[in-house]
Formats: C-alpha cells, sequence, structure tokens
C-alpha cells in the first residue's frame, strides 16, 4: 500500500475537471512520468501558479465534483507523479474516483462544512494531512493545532488501496 | 419491487459481488482508441500479461489523431494496430475505414439492447441510446476488461426524465440535452444513468437519441439510457436480420430490456420542451446554458461542425439546410468532420460535402481532433469557436480559447453571420426562398 498524506495544495473551486488537471494535448504521450511538468497547467483558479504552487505538495484538498469530464486516468496519473497520492474533496466525478482506486491511490470524501473549515484553517497555508487508512481517520497538523477527522471507506475500496489497484486485485481473482 | 433497465443488466450480467455495493460485470464488448488503450497494453505486457479475453468482442479504432500527427501519435497507433493483428481482433478500423468511435461502433452493430460494454473514453455513455449499460472508464478498467472481459460497479442509481410536448422548428436533441444539463448541473447525475423517456425521445431517430445520450457524461451520469424500440430495430437491421423474422419480432424482444412500471427512480424529472428555444453556452461548464438570443452578437473566429455529439447524416444535414446557397463570413474559418467515412460518403453522394464547401468550409477526414484540441483546428489564445461538440472547458480547443457549445442548424447560422446567432432567420429566409 501506497502512503497518503504530506503538505496540502488547496484548489478553491468546485467542478475542476480533467482538462484542466491535464489538458488532452498531452494525452499523445504513452509514459506516465511525461504528464508531470504539466499538472493544472489550464486550471481556471485566480492567483494560482501551478509552478510555484505544486512542489512539494502531496495531497489536494477541493471542492464539489472534482475530476468531472474526461475519463483520462492521465489526471491520477499526472497527480501521482508529481507525488500527490491523496485528494481530499466534498465530492467527485464517478470516473475520476474509480480511476483513483484503480490505480491505489485515495479519494476522502468530507462534508461541506469540514472543507470549509480546513480552507480556513489553512489560513498561514501550512496545512499537512496524512490518512490512516487501517483507521480510517484524516490526521491534520496546522501549525500548533491537530485534529483527526473520520473518513467512511467502503471495504472493496479498501481492498483495492491495499492490493495497489484494480489490476492487481481482478487479476488474482478472475 | 420492478427494476431499472441498468438493474435487469446487472442482474444479468453480475458474475461477482465482492462486496456489498460492487457488482463485477461480464461484458459483451470492450471497445478501444489509440488514446487510452495504449498504455494499458504496456502496462499488460509488462506484467507478462499480453492476453485478451476474447478477440471478437474487442474492437478497435484510430480516431483521435488521424492521421497522426507527430512521432508520439505515430507510436500510439502503431501499438494499437499490432497489438490487434497480434490478438487477431478483426474489428480494428485504421484510417480511410475509421471514425469517431462513438459514432462509429453503433453502426458497425455492435451495440445491442441488453448490452454492458466499456470504452476508455468518457463518451461512451452515447451508446446507451441502444438500450444498453455503456460506462466510460479509465486505462486500468480497460485493461482488466482486456484482459477479464469484466469491470465494477457500484449499485445502478438511475433517474427518469420523460421528455414531453413538442420540438419547436429549429430546436434539436442537441438543445434538449443542454438545457437538461443547465437545469440540472454539472453534477447532477454524479453516479447515476439517467434513462430518457417519453413522446420526444420516441419520435426521436437513433442519431438524435445518441446525441442525448451523448452529453449524459456532462451532468456527470454514468450513461444515458433510451428505450430499444421499432427505431432502434429499424437502425440495427442490417446487422441482426439473421436473428429475427422481421424488425417487429425485434422490436417485441428488446421489451425485455424496457423498465419494469414499477421501477424505483432517485429522482424524476417531466420536462415539456414545447416552450424550448436554441440554446448555447456561454462559460466554461457546460451547464452554463442560456437561449442562442441572448448570446446573439458574440463575435466568432472559428465553426466546427463534428465530434460523436453531431457529427452523423441529420446533423450534416441540418448544417446543409441552413447554409445552401449562402457564404460563410469571410472572417470566420469553418470546419466540417463528418464522424465516419460511412458518413462521409453519404454526404458526398447526398451533395452535402459541395454545400459545405461552396459556403468556405473546410471539409475534414473523420476524427475526433478539434473537439480536444487535440490535431486539427486548435484555437489560439482569445480565439472563440462555435461548436456542435460537448465540453467548453478552459483551454479544451486550445490554450486561452473559447468554446461556445450548440447545434450543428445554429453554428452554421452563426457561421454566415459571423457571430452567434439563432438558426431561424435563415431558415425562415429559405422557407419564403423555397416557396
Amino acid at each position: 500500500m501506497k502512503n497518503f498524506g504530506g503538505r496540502v495544495l488547496f484548489l478553491d473551486r468546485a467542478d475542476i475537471n480533467t482538462d484542466e488537471i491535464i489538458p488532452a494535448k498531452y494525452l499523445t504521450e504513452i509514459a506516465r512520468e511525461a504528464l508531470k511538468p504539466y499538472l493544472l497547467e489550464s486550471l481556471n483558479l485566480a492567483g494560482f501558479d501551478p509552478k510555484r504552487d505544486i512542489p512539494g505538495k502531496q495531497v489536494v484538498i477541493s471542492r464539489a465534483n472534482f475530476g468531472c469530464g474526461s475519463s483520462r486516468e492521465h489526471a491520477p496519473w499526472a497527480l501521482e507523479v508529481n507525488g500527490i497520492r491523496l485528494v481530499i474533496a466534498e465530492s467527485f466525478a464517478r470516473i475520476f474516483r474509480q480511476n483513483m482506486f484503480n490505480c491505489g491511490l485515495l479519494v476522502v470524501e468530507l462534508p461541506r462544512d469540514t472543507i470549509a473549515r480546513l480552507f480556513t484553517d489553512d489560513a498561514r497555508g501550512e496545512m499537512f494531512a496524512t490518512a490512516d487508512v487501517a483507521r480510517g481517520v484524516i490526521q491534520i497538523r496546522a501549525g500548533a493545532k491537530a485534529e483527526e477527522i473520520p473518513f467512511a471507506l467502503s471495504d472493496f475500496d479498501r481492498q483495492l488501496v491495499e492490493a495497489g489497484g484494480w489490476l492487481e486485485y481482478a487479476d488474482a481473482r478472475y | 419491487m420492478g427494476k431499472t433497465v441498468a438493474e435487469k443488466i446487472f442482474e444479468s450480467h453480475v458474475v461477482d459481488r465482492p462486496a456489498e455495493d460492487v457488482w463485477v460485470l461480464r461484458l459483451d464488448a470492450v471497445l478501444c482508441h489509440e488514446i487510452t488503450t495504449p498504455t494499458a497494453i504496456l502496462d499488460l505486457m509488462r506484467l507478462g500479461k499480453d492476453r485478451v479475453f476474447d478477440p471478437s468482442r474487442i474492437k478497435a479504432v484510430i480516431d483521435h489523431v488521424t492521421p497522426a500527427k507527430d512521432s508520439n501519435t505515430a507510436t500510439q497507433g502503431k501499438v494499437l494496430r499490432e497489438w490487434a493483428r497480434r490478438h487477431h481482433i478483426t474489428d480494428f478500423f485504421d484510417i480511410g475505414r475509421n471514425g469517431v468511435c462513438h459514432v462509429l461502433f453503433p453502426e458497425k452493430g455492435f451495440i445491442r439492447p441488453g448490452y454492458a460494454v466499456i470504452m476508455g473514453d468518457s463518451h461512451t455513455c452515447t451508446d446507451g441510446a441502444f438500450g444498453a449499460f455503456t460506462p466510460g472508464v479509465g486505462t486500468t478498467d480497460l485493461a482488466v476488461g482486456i484482459l477479464k472481459g469484466v469491470c465494477a460497479f457500484r449499485r445502478p442509481q438511475t433517474m427518469k426524465i420523460t421528455l414531453t410536448g413538442e420540438l419547436p422548428q429549429g430546436v434539436f436533441a442537441k438543445d434538449v440535452i443542454l438545457s437538461v444539463i443547465g437545469r440540472i448541473g454539472v453534477g447532477g447525475a454524479t453516479n447515476r444513468i439517467i434513462e430518457f423517456d417519453g413522446p420526444v425521445v420516441q419520435r426521436m431517430n437513433m442519431e438524435a437519441r445518441m446525441t442525448l445520450c451523448n452529453m449524459t457524461v456532462e451532468a456527470g451520469g454514468t450513461c444515458g439510457i433510451c428505450y430499444a424500440d421499432a427505431m432502434t430495430a429499424d437502425y440495427l437491421w442490417e446487422h441482426i436480420r439473421g436473428e429475427y423474422p422481421d424488425k417487429a419480432a425485434a422490436a417485441a424482444d428488446f421489451r425485455k430490456w424496457w423498465p419494469d412500471p414499477d421501477a424505483v427512480y432517485e429522482e424524476t424529472i417531466v420536462y415539456d420542451v414545447s416552450g424550448l428555444a436554441p440554446v448555447t453556452t456561454f462559460g466554461q461548464k457546460p451547464d452554463n446554458v442560456r437561449p442562442v438570443r441572448e448570446m446573439e452578437g458574440t463575435p466568432i473566429d472559428q465553426v466546427f461542425i463534428g465530434s460523436c455529439t453531431n457529427g452523423r447524416m441529420d446533423d450534416l444535414r441540418s448544417a446543409a439546410r441552413v447554409l445552401t446557397g449562402r457564404k460563410i463570413h469571410p472572417r470566420v474559418r469553418g470546419i466540417v468532420c463528418p464522424a465516419t467515412t460511412k458518413i462521409f460518403s453519404q454526404a458526398l453522394e447526398e451533395g452535402l460535402i459541395r454545400v459545405f464547401t461552396d459556403a468556405g468550409f473546410c471539409v475534414t477526414n473523420p476524427t475526433c481532433g478539434p473537439c480536444l484540441g487535440m490535431s486539427t483546428g486548435v484555437l489560439a489564445e482569445g480565439e472563440v469557436c462555435a461548436s456542435t461538440s460537448n465540453r467548453n472547458f478552459n483551454g479544451r480547443m486550445g490554450r486561452g480559447g473559447m468554446v461556445h457549445l450548440m447545434s450543428p442548424a445554429t453554428a452554421a447560422a452563426s457561421a454566415i453571420a459571423g457571430h452567434i446567432t439563432n438558426s431561424e432567420l435563415y431558415q425562415a429566409s429559405r422557407i419564403a426562398k423555397d416557396k
């Protein structure tokens, strides 16, 4: 199983789509690593600069319907090759959510109020979040503040994360 | 308790229930194209699992960048082509015989009522127009589908949208689905299937039903579903004539894939389309929808008619009806992209290609290219495209470009005007001229 935690990149907008996460023109790359420089290149978000804001981040926290649009698994891949293996949001588009688990990566849905509070708590831009998959909690650390937030993970999704992805799981089973 | 269409398909295809909420389904077909499949092929090769579950149930096409534009896309084509040969996948469609996957595969008769089908492409939801369960998936689901012929899904939740009334003149399936998305929002159908029902859908031919289902993913939907009927049997007839004595028998058999009268839906919406006017999008989300008249006069640089949403025969016919005997605005670049080789030939036969070229449009070979800024028709910073495609996302057709989604008739009228405008203007004058 992979590690899920680190410094948080906050993306304060709903409906961030996979074209914004990785534009279609880069889908001509067959190797996942080649996607690294282009993550969030087309993100429509005032003040966001991918070159400045992405390095050093291992977790994304965003609003509702994250990952809508295209089915491209290049979106989870582009996140992973940049060291981001955990996305926390109010809700996710179906295919993006499935693609993350299929890659052995983790998405966590938290209530709107909780997400809103995390955005506020991050005022100093130094939040760390770590998922403890076994216990089903997100450990948050922001300055002197620390807390644990429980999250739901279905047995099946947990098995995918533990197996390292759906290909590994399905090959062993079917 | 009655069942929805998807519940019937799930129950007839389930091979495993590894957890309470998970259904592993047997797949009737796994569809592939050259953008998302090569990585799956290379992953399988690296794992020593370069196998396919059943070559007759795998269909492949090169459609996104065709002809190849550079070494990367040439390599993607090569990986897919060699894989198809290696595994004796005979339903493989290369340049000259290809087309936009979601138009080509139904045209070949590969999508049947009651089927469970996946493809590594979000607009696979189009194929639900045949009364099938057809979700788009990512590359890992595709790799497992290729290897094992199965895919896992959560319990199908369905919402039903009943379309009533009469579509006004100049208003098409595209206007209907855009207004539906405008109403329910880009997350309004997330984790749900949309069943489209009602007299308006019953009157729609398969092309219009495909347009309707094509954009369900723009509301977050898993796929659209229309009930398979006489229209479906008629469209599929050349492919199913060996299985049924006549079309009526086929349509009667398809009824087993209709929902039960007491099926349970998450949500039911009744929508009277009689008052609907032509619509377009104004922002960078597909639910940013408003009437064309409110966008009247918005200057455009390019018009694109094509894609899996609107690149079929009726789409070309309705655009050509507006364009006949007219020239597009000198400042506008017009691109028409018939969705398949068969449609291209048919358009040639009906004289539509001539109408387009006389009007000043460029007619390209079948490809997905312009819709997602992959190969042809990329916009420059600050440019605006009136497009019959399905996504107006930031940078979709080129970095810094703006896309307005609309029907082929509205796109054709806008090409003539040089700005977004309603097709009624041109249709009215056409009717007057015909008299």
